[in-house]
């Protein structure tokens, strides 16, 4: 425990004290990219990877974050840490709702119903104008940049503590009761349930807090490219990263979802650049596809048995 | 199963379909000739995911929905990358046209390829309807659905059965895909229109009822038509999965499901 | 008379199928209550409605007089009634000590497990089943002998008034039998109510102060194991027409 705080205190350091040695944009885009990933893989193993139930709506979760955080912050010039818990208090009453409608029934159903509140949202925001509708809605910056000299090492540092906050609670979760309770309903949920484990209730509160966390990586999102738009904001491909992540990384603890996305923000990164865009979508799904295949314990579970494989 | 790739298969057909077209092909044949072809990628694609999933226990559920939401998100890519996101449509003799009825109908014209669509998909539910009610294989195969256990018991191998399903199901999408832009223009991006569809119909109906879809599929055609005509095409597109999220919430068994 | 379990008049209906039909049954504080029948007869669908597996359609079931049909199974699981499952259903991510911590974490000890030992006490229980040395092992590991013990020991971990114990000695060879026999002689001796449910005669026979028969969802049978060997209808049942 002493040794996480340890290093979360390290790097939430470091992230404030870059902009002293770093100056380009394109680092602080890069980094708010790579913590959006952690964030949403972390979010998403909570409920996948601890309790085996498969979301494939986070691109809903995330959007509601991005959107709650633009419609406070053109009603009332919402600041940016207040718009955060705003996008992750309404993306858990969405994970709440979810769940209260679809965890009492089998897992598919949960999975499907997180497809159809991706799509039934876009549509709303679609036909919502004050929020731009498809044509999407320009933001601008605020002026006053709190502690930093420039907006975008701002978006970045907050994007850290988020994604801080969001391993320390999956951590807190993994190690704890809970995360024995959620582990021990994705082994065998009749079994759990005879064993004393309130299998709905628990259910529910991981659905809640996995809901919030990706609203909470929503938030900064549309202050980031000074835009927002329902394409971007519900794509697929956050559904699509944020289960592939833990799958490459490993589901079964929370360092899983963080390797996952450092390695596909990666590698994403590479491929945009070299190759194009389209086709890193395309790798995604095939790193998926393989690593689902060959290495189902992710690279955690590849360097597990490595090492077990020496001693 | 969690077959969560299952309209991409539809997409796909769609464009198979539509590749045989442009080189001459009555797109309603075309879509018959792909069938036995997607019947056996399905028959492939099966065996597959049998021999890596289903064999090895624990944790399935999870890496299963994983593995064809990935096959899925790569048919789409793949798609797009071949392509390209624009609609592609095909031609033939009665897409273009229509029928008018008689007096005794108030001379409503409806397009042919809507009517050849409607007759097509009628016969191929029919068939199958038949298909699982009258034959070994068929009722096999809805037998796997209530007890897998009971069957092997009996000497038929679920692995074979569920394999044939699958073929079957793929096969099915070969049809429908024509069928499909034989209707009108499709793009990539109907992925995600069909799940919705797809699913709400299964749901609605009920798991395991045949004849279900097509009440059920009626009355999602119907709600959709309604919100097209009253509210717009913007919202067209959630009616489907409006309905899901009711059915769940009230009756998740469906309309006749077991 | 104040019987720890009453089941009045339970039915229970999949489908066209009539699986429990008005099932009376009682069984008394510190009982060893046997419950036999032949394959399909409804033992299990009986089990599954008072622990809360499945919910009854119709009748009621009480529990130290408190009426739990319409509870969810972990709220009867912490009122004192636990069960093992026919087919074991290990946390097979899980070793077999932390299998056991479950119920001990969620049912023992909710309210208070910064001062709890609870893995302390699993080692304590699987001592107690002969599997003190398989505790760091993976649960998916167990042969189905070890399995169906743990069962027994993850139930016993929520120290429950009331254990079910369904067909946990299917399969096992004489001495293993006996092993197990002897374990719920030994609970029920510290109090706790043993419902067993067996195919194999002898140990429901040498176990059970009352025992009760199901045939197609109905009671035919209720009395001492005496009784019930020799009654015409159980006969009939296990042996056919």
């Amino acid at each position: 425990m002493r040794n996480f705080l340890i290093g979360a205190a390290v790097a939430l350091a470091c992230a404030a004290m870059l902009p002293m040695l770093v100056q380009a944009e394109y680092y602080y885009v890069l980094g708010f990219t790579v913590m959006q990933l952690i964030i949403m893989a972390t979010a998403w193993n909570i409920l996948g990877g601890f309790a085996g139930y498969v979301n494939f709506g986070s691109g809903a979760f995330f959007a509601v974050g991005a959107y709650t955080a633009v419609s406070l912050f053109k009603a009332f010039a919402l600041p940016l840490g207040l718009q955060v818990l705003a996008g992750a208090a309404m993306a858990g009453l969405l994970g709440l709702g979810v769940g209260l409608l679809t965890l009492r029934l089998r897992g598919i159903f949960f999975s499907i119903a997180t497809i159809a509140i991706t799509i039934i949202l876009e549509t709303v925001v679609l036909n919502w104008s004050y929020v731009g509708g498809a044509k999407g809605l320009p933001i601008l910056r605020p002026t006053e940049i709190p502690l930093f000299g420039n907006y975008t090492q701002w978006l970045f540092f907050v994007m850290v503590v988020i994604a801080v906050a969001a391993i320390a609670v999956a951590r807190y979760i993994q190690m704890s009761w809970i995360g024995r309770g959620l582990r021990a309903i994705r082994d065998n949920e009749g079994a759990a349930e005879c064993s004393g484990v309130p299998t709905l209730k628990l259910k529910l509160v991981a659905a809640t807090i996995s809901g919030a966390l990706m609203g909470a990586a929503g938030a900064p999102y549309a202050m980031l490219g000074s835009f927002i738009e329902p394409g971007s904001a519900f794509s697929l491909t956050h559904a699509v990263n944020a289960l592939a992540m833990p799958i490459i990384g490993g589901t079964a603890h929370w360092l899983g979802p963080v390797i996952g996305a450092v390695l596909l923000g990666g590698v994403q990164q590479v491929v945009t650049v070299t190759i194009s865009s389209e086709m890193n979508v395309l790798v995604v799904g095939v790193m998926l596809v393989v690593f689902v295949v060959a290495a189902p314990e992710g690279i955690l579970g590849l360097l597990r048995k490595f090492s077990q494989k020496r001693t | 199963m969690p077959h969560v790739a299952h309209p991409s298969m539809l997409v796909a057909g769609s464009y198979a379909t539509y590749a045989l077209a442009s080189r001459g092909m009555d797109p309603l044949l075309a879509g018959l000739v792909l069938m036995p072809v997607f019947f056996v990628i399905g028959l492939a694609l099966y065996q597959f995911y049998y021999l890596t999933f289903e064999r090895r226990g624990t944790d399935t559920g999870l890496r299963g929905i994983a593995f064809f939401f990935g096959i899925a998100f790569i048919v789409q890519v793949g798609l797009i990358l071949v392509f390209g996101v624009d609609q592609r449509l095909v031609e033939a003799d009665y897409i273009g046209s229509s029928y008018e009825f008689g007096d005794w109908l108030n001379n409503i014209r409806i397009p042919n390829r809507m009517l050849v669509a409607f007759g097509v998909a009628l016969a191929l539910t029919v068939t199958l309807t038949l298909y699982l009610g009258r034959t070994f294989t068929g009722r096999a195969i809805k037998a796997v659905a209530q007890d897998e256990g009971a069957l092997q018991l009996m000497g038929a191998s679920s692995v074979a059965i569920k394999r044939w399903a699958f073929g079957i199901a793929t096969a099915t999408c070969a049809l429908a895909g024509a069928l499909l832009i034989i209707i009108g223009p499709v793009d990539p991006n109907l992925y995600q229109l069909y799940i919705g569809r797809t699913f709400c119909v299964v749901v609605l109906a009920g798991l395991g009822s045949m004849s279900g879809t097509i009440v059920a599929g009626l009355i999602l055609g119907v709600a959709e038509s309604i919100v097209l005509s009253t509210a717009g095409t913007a919202w067209a597109p959630a009616v489907a999965f409006g309905i899901l999220l009711v059915v769940l919430g009230v009756r998740p068994a469906g309309l006749f499901g077991r | 008379m104040n019987p720890l379990l009453q089941v009045q008049s339970v039915s229970k209906q999949f489908g066209g199928f009539t699986a429990l039909d008005k099932v009376e049954v009682s069984v008394g504080r510190g009982e060893r209550f046997g419950l036999i029948g032949p394959n399909g007869s409804g033992k299990t669908t009986l089990i599954n409605c008072i622990s809360g597996a499945l919910f009854n359609d119709g009748g009621s079931i009480r529990f130290e007089g408190e009426e739990i049909s319409r509870l969810p199974a972990y709220q009867r699981t912490r009122r004192g009634i636990a069960r093992s499952f026919q087919i074991p259903r290990p946390f097979g991510s899980m070793s077999v000590l932390e299998n056991l911590v479950v119920p001990l974490e969620y049912v023992v000890h909710r309210g208070s497990l910064h001062t709890a030992d609870t893995e302390g006490e699993a080692m304590e229980i699987l001592r107690g089943m002969g599997l003190a040395d398989k505790a760091g092992a993976l649960a998916s590991s167990l042969s189905q002998v070890e399995l169906r013990k743990m069962e027994l020991a993850r139930a016993m971990a929520a120290r429950p008034r009331l254990l079910i114990s369904d067909e946990a000695m299917a399969g096992l060879s004489g001495n293993e039998i006996s092993e197990v026999l002897e374990l719920l002689f030994k609970l029920n001796a510290a109090g706790i109510t043993v419902i067993m449910i067996e195919h194999i005669m002898q140990a429901v026979m040498k176990f059970s102060q009352r025992v009760v028969c199901l045939d197609a969802g109905r009671i035919i049978c209720e009395g001492t194991p005496e009784t019930i060997v020799q009654n015409a209808d159980v006969q009939k049942a296990y042996l056919g027409a």
